[in-house]
């Protein structure tokens, strides 16, 4: 009993995690329809930006988070103008591979400064944060990143329901034609969302380093396994990533608890698969209204 | 009544549009319409009426359509080729043809989409104004607009439009596929916009009767070219048009083919 | 003797065989077999073992590339499970020789036809998907396959790997590289002769009536579904024939190699070389084993040189990023590939000194 309440923390807290890395792939792809195979190194981005901030120049945490944050708003934003919008109306496997390539280029430049091995911050979390229920021990990084998660969560609910900005986006993704003749600027919003996707992939990356350390291979993985976290709970919808999220880490903690940790990486996209062919929109995802 | 030249809102002159460089589709249109009247413009499937108003609106660069020759003048600058938002920013908004609302959005978040070129500005008032104008909007608001009744959804893509405070809407094929006492309360609605708001139109129909009751002025448009124009009163009376595009052929004799001969010829004179 | 074929002035085609024939002009036809002998007689010749080694690595390359061609540039479907495949036909390959002793000549086949049939198996999700949800099937293919190679050990070993009898053709040897040449470049040419000939068949229109408009294509009666099926099979059938070859020349195989980031290399070949172009998968395997190559050699050259070993061992890293980079440059800049390059330079030489 004790060994499943233990997973099922576990299994919650990465799964929390997987949410909240999925998060800003979401926000990409509900915007532009881009499917961002660069997500993982924008994850890596924000945790090393972090980490040379922290470690390397020393300054406040509070501070230091910030400043990681309005950077790696500035990445997403630079890297849609760079590279994305030449690409507006492209093919769907021309975007795709350019994001590939990004995610190329990101790693090697990572890799080339810091190289592949595994860092970590200074321990900078209050003790104090550590919850015990019962017998079951949840480390303060858990409950770090859950509260981070749950706030940014509502943020960004309330963002898309009910900002001006929020709404164009949503229309944007609606359709972008009436969007446009509306004058909603919509490269504006493509780029915007790009820069919201790579802020909370930045903070992510943080809480990801914070708990596992800081590697680049490592978390470049986790970029990949955003897509049976987006699957499962429906490409274009934020609380489907966060509760897909839940269920992949559950499912991965309880097959490499119960049955075999070999299993764990590849269980997720067996069930993917699965989900693909009986339920494409996912769980969460909008069912097309189609009528004429 | 005397027309000044200040008088005119928007001037096509002789505007060519071409689609992805090859497909030439406007072959020299010019068009006037005066401020605060309503201008139809008729024509029936591919005869261009579409592409004009895209033009006008800036939306043929997504389609990969291009204003090719000639100008188009909007209170008194050019504005050809510019995109979407800089020309929505000077007050021109198109209804897209075949009610295009935001499905996954609420009524109410559509209409807040139509403040897009004022998003900083107070906007409840308009809320307010655009209730008045279409009333069963008003106990639909929370509903999401993809579940709307086709006269709901015109209602609701034309308020989206109001939102915007256009000084010229361009509105098309407001009636395709509504019933017919809706289309009359939607033409309805459509006058008082103009008479009300001073609100100046550019209505494109096929439904030619209803078009010519509210319009002030008209175009009939054929293959890309304007080949006819008049007052909405003198088209209505004119036996072409009578024949042609109300279905109404003159003193309710059989059509001969020398009729449609003399028409033909005319048509390729005009 | 008939008439000498030249390019005419304008389209003058009046039959449709005209507009399927493989060379447009005589003259296409007799560089093309010169191309061949070139290749055959002063290639293997001339080349320094590593060279050679380099080439026949290209060549198998490009056979892969040309079957995920078939798939992504003529049908639409994007696999990023390509890579897996290829390792599907090493595993055949390297199982049929050794458990069941088959020779050689048959194994390679019988392994493309093994992939084949894996291939139609992470092929029917495109019955249902498209776009991009089928993406992301074939990259859950991708991490499934590598995960059964990795964990089915009663086949295939698992991490240790096989290792392979040496390959012989009928008593021949294929044992130097001089010779691996000789079979993996006759294997490509006839490989790339089927492909061509394959895309001016019904079955070749099909696929690329359903990369174009795959409603339209159901529309016109063509069964969509038994076509992508098909073209998976074909696309795989290529990877595994590759495979095989691969291991064969390797003669020791183990489950590394077979990552995404294989998979991602053949489809960069496939978009760098020209999506939907014969020619166009051959150059971008040529490109990207050749940016490889250099790459490697780069790092190796900082590495020996003590002063620079440091910023060498980055170089490594570097690496990665290039390849990035030209990904990014060519769809930015010449999304049609090397290809479409290659055409220009072409019809340039043709025309000139009057472009027009």
């Amino acid at each position: 009993m004790e060994f499943f309440l233990q997973l099922l923390i576990n299994g919650l807290s990465i799964g929390l995690l997987y949410g909240l890395s999925a998060l800003g792939f979401v926000m990409i792809f509900k915007a532009s329809s881009v499917l961002n195979f660069a997500h993982g190194q924008l994850l890596a981005m924000g945790a090393f930006f972090f980490l040379v901030l922290v470690s390397w120049l020393k300054i406040p945490i509070v501070v230091a988070f910030l400043i990681t944050l309005a950077g790696s708003f500035v990445l997403g934003f630079a890297v849609e103008r760079i590279f994305l919008r030449p690409l507006i109306g492209e093919s769907l496997i021309f975007v795709i591979m350019l994001t590939v390539g990004l995610a190329s280029m990101f790693k090697g430049l990572l890799l080339f400064f810091f190289g592949g091995n595994l860092q970590t911050y200074p321990d900078f979390l209050p003790a104090g944060l550590a919850l015990q229920i019962g017998t079951i021990y949840v480390p303060p990084v858990y409950v770090a990143s859950s509260l981070l998660g749950g706030v940014f969560l509502l943020l960004f609910g309330l963002f898309f329901k009910y900002s001006p900005q929020g709404i164009f986006m949503r229309s944007v993704a609606d359709n972008q034609t009436a969007a446009m003749s509306l004058g909603v600027h919509v490269k504006k919003v493509f780029a915007l969302s790009w820069a919201i996707a790579a802020l909370v992939a930045g903070m992510s990356g943080i809480v990801l380093g914070i708990i596992n350390g800081i590697n680049v291979h490592e978390i470049s993985s986790i970029g990949l396994k955003v897509f049976p976290v987006v699957i499962l709970g429906g490409l274009d919808s934020i609380g489907g990533a966060i509760i897909g999220g839940i269920i992949i880490g559950l499912l991965e903690t309880f097959t490499s608890g119960y049955i075999s940790p070999s299993l764990r990486d590849v269980i997720p996209y067996i069930v993917l698969v699965v989900i693909l062919l009986i339920k494409p929109y996912g769980l969460f995802g909008l069912v097309e209204i189609e009528r004429v | 009544m005397e027309e000044r030249p200040e008088d005119t809102l928007l001037q096509l002159n002789n505007i060519s549009v071409v689609y992805s460089d090859v497909i030439q589709v406007l072959k020299g249109v010019s068009l006037k319409v005066p401020r605060g009247r309503i201008v139809s413009l008729l024509g029936s499937n591919g005869a261009g009426k579409t592409t004009t108003l895209k033009a006008i609106s800036g939306l043929l660069k997504p389609e990969n359509g291009k204003v090719t020759d000639g100008e188009i003048v909007y209170d008194g600058s050019r504005v050809q080729n510019l995109s979407p938002e800089e020309i929505t920013r000077l007050g021109i908004t198109q209804v897209l043809e075949g009610r295009q609302p935001f499905k996954y959005l609420t009524i109410e978040e559509n209409l807040k989409v139509g403040t897009a070129t004022r998003w900083l500005k107070p906007w409840k008032k308009d809320l307010e104004l655009v209730y008045d104008y279409f009333p069963p909007l008003t106990k639909r608001k929370k509903t999401l607009a993809g579940y709307c009744s086709g006269g709901e959804m015109q209602m609701l893509v034309m308020g989206r439009a109001l939102m915007a405070h256009p000084k010229l809407l361009l509105l098309d094929e407001p009636s395709l596929g509504l019933a017919p006492l809706v289309v009359r309360e939607i033409f309805r609605i459509i006058r008082r916009i103009n008479e009300e708001q001073g609100t100046t139109i550019v209505l494109v129909e096929q439904n030619a009767n209803m078009a010519l009751q509210i319009a002030h002025y008209g175009y009939v448009m054929e293959n890309g070219k304007i080949v006819m124009e008049g007052e909405a009163a003198t088209l209505r009376e004119n036996p072409d048009v009578k024949e042609f595009y109300l279905g109404v052929s003159a003193g309710g004799l059989a059509r001969s083919y020398k009729d449609v001969k003399s028409y033909k010829r005319r048509k390729r004179w005009l | 003797m008939r008439r000498l074929h030249f390019h005419p002035c304008g389209n003058y085609k009046e039959r449709y065989a005209e507009h399927l024939c493989l060379f447009e002009t005589d003259f296409g036809r007799m560089w093309a077999i010169i191309g061949l002998i070139a290749l055959f007689g002063v290639v293997p010749l001339a080349s320094s073992p590593y060279l050679l080694y380099v080439i026949n690595m290209t060549g198998i390359a490009a056979i892969a590339a040309l079957g995920l061609n078939i798939l992504v540039g003529f049908t639409g479907q994007i696999s990023l499970g390509h890579g897996a495949f290829f390792g599907v036909g090493a595993y055949a390959g390297a199982i049929l020789a050794t458990r069941l002793g088959l020779p050689f000549w048959l194994s390679v086949p019988a392994a493309g036809l093994v992939t084949a049939g894996v291939g139609m198996i992470f092929g029917i999700p495109s019955g249902r998907l498209k776009g991009l949800y089928l993406t992301i099937a074939t990259l859950a293919g991708q991490f499934i396959i590598e995960y059964i190679l990795v964990h089915w050990e009663g086949l295939t070993k698992g991490t240790m790997g096989i290792m392979l009898p040496s390959a012989s053709l009928f008593g021949w040897a294929v044992n130097t590289d001089r010779r691996f040449f000789l079979v993996i470049f006759a294997c490509l040419v006839g490989l790339t002769l089927v492909a061509s000939n394959l895309m001016r068949t019904r079955y070749g229109r099909a696929f690329i009536a359903i990369r174009d408009n795959d409603r339209a294509a159901e529309g016109m009666g063509i069964p969509i579904f038994g076509y992508k099926l098909l073209s998976f099979a074909v696309s795989s059938f290529y990877a595994g024939f590759a495979g095989a070859l691969w291991a064969y020349y390797m003669r020791s195989i183990s489950t590394e190699p077979f990552n995404l980031g294989l998979s991602v290399e053949y489809i960069a070949m496939v978009i760098i070389g020209g999506l939907g172009s014969i020619p166009g998968s051959i150059f971008g395997a040529v490109f990207i084993t050749g940016l490889n190559e250099i790459l490697r050699f780069l790092t190796d050259a900082m590495m020996n040189m003590s002063a620079l070993s440091g910023f060498g061992l980055n170089m490594a890293s570097l690496r990665e990023f290039a390849f990035g980079l030209a990904i990014v440059l060519f769809i930015l800049f010449e999304p049609k590939g090397i290809a479409e390059l290659w055409r220009i330079v072409r019809s340039t030489f043709r025309l000139w000194p009057f472009s027009y």
